[in-house]
């Protein structure tokens, strides 16, 4: 194993922000961070309540404001278009069943000391590094 | 008006958080995941400054009485480890594993208006919508 190049700053500072976001929904909504949840409750726009609105809405004024108006957001995407669009039902079916994702299981619930969670994150970090794995061993296989 | 408001800044602060930590940047998340190759440890310390703010921050919000401007906190209250939590997080480990991506990052990312970013998630909503068809028959 080799280590790329990163910045542990950058990183502290960013997941310092995603807390203060995460406490910030509890404090004055009373609701757990959780994307997925959020995102999915917006499909049935019957039910679906304003500030679940306008959480999805901060996160993509966020990258717009950010993109446009401030720098470029670098996004390299590694994998073909098609193997997207499978990851894509993939993590969509399995963020409803698992009822949740990163941010509901990894940070909301890890914080608050959730048994589930935390089984749920150690299952979903494992597995995403086996999958990197064998999506290595693949690619070189086509090389 | 007021919860909705500060949900609004809550989405933007996490955004933020996703930009400044490069959590958008599906190389970053599918690196970490990569131990066995060119590791990269950014997602560590995202998580370890997520979980140190959100830990301190919850405890002092759970030692209040209720929300600002809600009557109650929301808290789920189910803590069985059953199949559907594990056979749910091995699928999104993989679709994770295979994109880099999750919820929260690909939504930020659709503002670049990006066509891949853009196919995520669109298969995204179709994965959600297939599994509240399947809920309901079940």
């Amino acid at each position: 194993m080799n280590i790329v190049e990163f910045s542990w700053q950058t990183g502290l500072i960013g997941g310092a922000f995603i807390g203060l976001a995460v406490v910030t929904l509890m404090a004055t909504s009373g609701r757990i961070a959780g994307i997925s949840s959020i995102f999915s409750s917006l499909l049935k726009p019957t039910s679906a309540q304003p500030w679940q609105w306008t959480f999805i809405a901060g996160l993509l004024l966020s990258g717009l404001l950010f993109h446009w108006l401030y720098r470029p957001i670098t996004l390299q995407i590694e994998s073909h278009t098609s193997i997207l669009v499978i990851a894509g039902l993939l993590v969509g079916f399995g963020t409803r069943l698992g009822n949740g994702c990163t941010s509901g299981h990894g940070v909301c619930g890890i914080s608050r000391l959730s048994p589930r969670s935390l089984v749920a994150t150690l299952v979903f970090i494992t597995v995403g590094m086996l999958t990197v794995f064998l999506l290595g061993l693949f690619q070189l296989e086509n090389r | 008006m007021k919860s909705t408001l500060s949900a609004l800044v809550a989405g933007m602060i996490f955004g933020v958080g996703l930009i400044l930590s490069e959590m958008v940047n599906p190389k970053r998340v599918q690196g970490f995941l990569d131990v066995t190759g060119h590791w990269d440890p950014t997602l560590v310390f995202v998580m370890g400054g997520a979980l140190l703010v959100t830990g301190i921050g919850y405890k002092l919000t759970f030692s209040r009485n209720k929300p600002l401007f809600a009557s109650t906190f929301a808290v789920p209250t189910h803590r069985v480890i059953d199949t559907r939590l594990i056979v749910g997080a091995v699928l999104f480990g993989s679709g994770w594993g295979l994109s880099g991506l999750c919820p929260g990052p690909a939504i930020v990312g659709l503002s670049t208006f990006n066509i891949d970013i853009m196919a995520f998630v669109l298969s995204m909503i179709v994965g959600m919508k297939i599994f509240d068809f399947m809920e309901k028959k079940i």
